[in-house]
């Protein structure tokens, strides 16, 4: 991912704390961008933050996919029993692992970003040690796209228990959900830096995030979608994030997986880039 | 004196829009200087201090920290300097030794120097028995110390200082007082900005005045008190229509006067001869300085 591909050993600053005061020691020591050590050590708070609220981080992204699987499972897998060539279990098995990714990365992305620098003012703090804009939108970023590649995995692990036997590529699905998170934690933060409140969220769930998440094939095949709904998935990055979790548990389809995979990455570059883009506007006067 | 200049600003200017918060200013602090910015709300202070972080870029001119270009070169000053807000940004779920522990690697504290640093800025802070406190619960005068330890826990040479007792009571505001002159003893070159002018002339080597993004006076408390306010200043008592009047035949006669809640105020009363009016006489202070150059009211 872009924040590790980054050229550079950035030395993590050895000599950092010796300088004592009256001491003007020449320092080699290169301080350049997206340092390690400056992302390393905006991520180090959000796991500390995350250690006061991770159980119920943890029991909501395992009780939304269980209450899921039983509505759709017992509720519409009744009325269908194939879909798209898979069991329904296993369609929507697979389908809300994507949706989990999306939900686990834009949201935080949106609003505790949101809440951190109009708020909290967390993000002053931040900017007023070594550590850039760029950097800190990266560590934020990566710290979302993690959780998100982790609890994607939350409802699998509950669709096994409905019925659901995943292949040996099911090992790629956290990796799926990093990806996407990233892609949607960045735009998440965009969306952040050009809020003036909380409440303009609400335009942006409607009218993007909500069509996004029903327009994936997550719950149903986008082929039976007019045509044009259906050429809009084709560019949703988030359908791509469904099919490629679908083919990692059920058999990967290299040529379309490729495609996928380069959507992703192209969508999670550009968003991330943005994000750091809007930010950087939005914090430093 | 050939002291090097830890703080160095020439011609620095920064619009906010139509508004011009920083009009072209020029300071300069020495290394193991206590400078204290002195102004009135809105004067252009905070300005001025999140320049120094480049958390404000200036229109025009020049800033040098530390030795370092502003703000290309910035992140290195940064490592060397330790910020403290006007606005408490502490993470309030976490305890003080977890914020402690994120600010020193923040700011590059080796790991093996860690766990000492953060000891250490405990002891400044005063809050060894309190370190897992979750910040919730502990007082305002503890999170401002707090505040201030996470600012020095990297032992930096250069300390920004933002208002650092806005709104404490005066017990809290005299325990941060001796907390940075123990700072300044030290050699920590200290940058402070306040509109309190008791805390300006208790710790501050020198002063600048500023008003309107501009400033106005710059030197020793003592010579600004000098040169400014002169040596006395009278103060007159009474009602309303008193305190006109008093004003009236001080104006006809050329001395400048403020008006503090029940009094009246003339400068320069060492001065003044055959004005028949009763009052007190004190010391000229850094408060009468303040009221003339930036036409508000001190506290």
């Amino acid at each position: 991912m872009p924040a590790g591909a980054e050229p550079g050993p950035g030395a993590p600053a050895s000599d950092g704390a010796a300088a004592g005061q009256g001491a003007p020691s020449p320092r080699a020591r290169r301080i350049g961008r997206l340092e390690p050590a400056a992302i390393a050590g905006v991520m180090s708070r959000d796991v500390t933050v995350f250690t006061r609220y991770w159980l119920s981080t943890t029991f909501s992204s395992v009780m939304e996919p269980v209450i899921y699987l039983l509505a759709f499972g017992f509720g519409l897998g009744v009325l269908v029993p194939r879909v798209a060539g898979l069991d329904y279990i296993d369609f929507i098995g697979t389908g809300i692992v994507a949706t989990a990714a999306l939900f686990s990365s834009v949201f935080p992305g949106m609003f505790s970003t949101f809440i951190k620098y109009r708020f909290q003012h967390t993000y002053d703090a931040l900017l007023a040690a070594p550590v850039d804009t760029e950097e800190l939108v990266t560590a934020e970023v990566t710290w979302i796209s993690i959780r998100a590649g982790v609890y994607c995995m939350a409802p699998l692990v509950v669709a096994v228990f409905f019925g659901l036997r995943p292949g040996p590529g099911v090992v790629l699905v956290p990796l799926i959900g990093f990806l996407t998170g990233f892609g949607f934690a960045s735009f998440g933060v965009t969306i952040a830096a050009f809020a003036k409140s909380i409440d303009n969220f609400n335009y942006v769930i409607s009218a993007v995030v909500t069509p996004l998440f029903l327009v994936a094939g997550a719950f149903f095949p986008v082929d039976g979608l007019p045509a044009v709904a259906a050429a809009i998935a084709q560019i949703n990055p988030l359908f791509h994030s469904v099919e490629l979790v679908r083919h990692a548990v059920f058999g990967l389809e290299p040529v379309a997986d490729l495609i996928s995979v380069g959507v992703l990455v192209a969508f999670a570059v550009l968003m991330w880039r943005i994000a750091i883009w809007r930010m950087r506007a939005r914090l430093i006067d | 004196m050939s002291r090097r200049a830890a703080i160095s600003l020439r011609g620095v200017r920064k619009r906010f829009g139509p508004v011009v918060a920083v009009d072209g200013i020029d300071l300069e602090v020495a290394e193991g200087e206590c400078l204290g910015l002195l102004g009135p709300n809105g004067a252009g202070k905070s300005t001025t201090m999140r320049m120094l972080t480049a958390q404000a870029i200036a229109d025009e001119g020049e800033i040098e920290v530390l030795g370092r270009r502003l703000p290309g070169d910035s992140k290195r000053a940064r490592a060397e300097s330790g910020v403290v807000p006007q606005q408490d940004n502490l993470d309030v779920e976490l305890t003080a030794r977890q914020i402690l522990t994120v600010f020193a690697r923040l700011y590059r504290v080796p790991r093996r120097e860690r766990g000492a640093a953060v000891d250490r800025a405990l002891e400044i802070a005063g809050l060894t028995e309190r370190a897992d406190s979750v910040v919730d619960e502990l007082s305002g005068g503890m999170r401002r110390r707090l505040l201030i330890a996470r600012g020095l826990v990297h032992r930096p040479r250069l300390v920004l200082l933002d208002e650092p007792t806005v709104g404490l009571d005066p017990q809290v505001r005299q325990e941060l007082w001796s907390l940075i002159d123990a700072l300044r003893t030290e050699g920590v070159t200290v940058l402070m900005s306040t509109h309190y002018i008791e805390e300006a002339e208790r710790l501050a080597d020198r002063v600048a005045v500023m008003a309107k993004g501009q400033i106005v006076a710059y030197g020793r408390p003592s010579d600004l008190v000098r040169e400014h306010a002169g040596r006395e200043t009278l103060e007159v008592y009474g009602p309303p229509a008193r305190l006109r009047e008093v004003e009236a035949r001080a104006s006809e006669r050329g001395l400048s006067t403020r008006r503090s809640g029940t009094a009246v105020a003339i400068l320069r009363a060492e001065d003044v001869n055959g004005f028949d009016v009763q009052g007190e006489r004190r010391a000229a202070s850094l408060e009468d300085v303040f009221v003339v150059l930036t036409g508000a009211e001190g506290e």
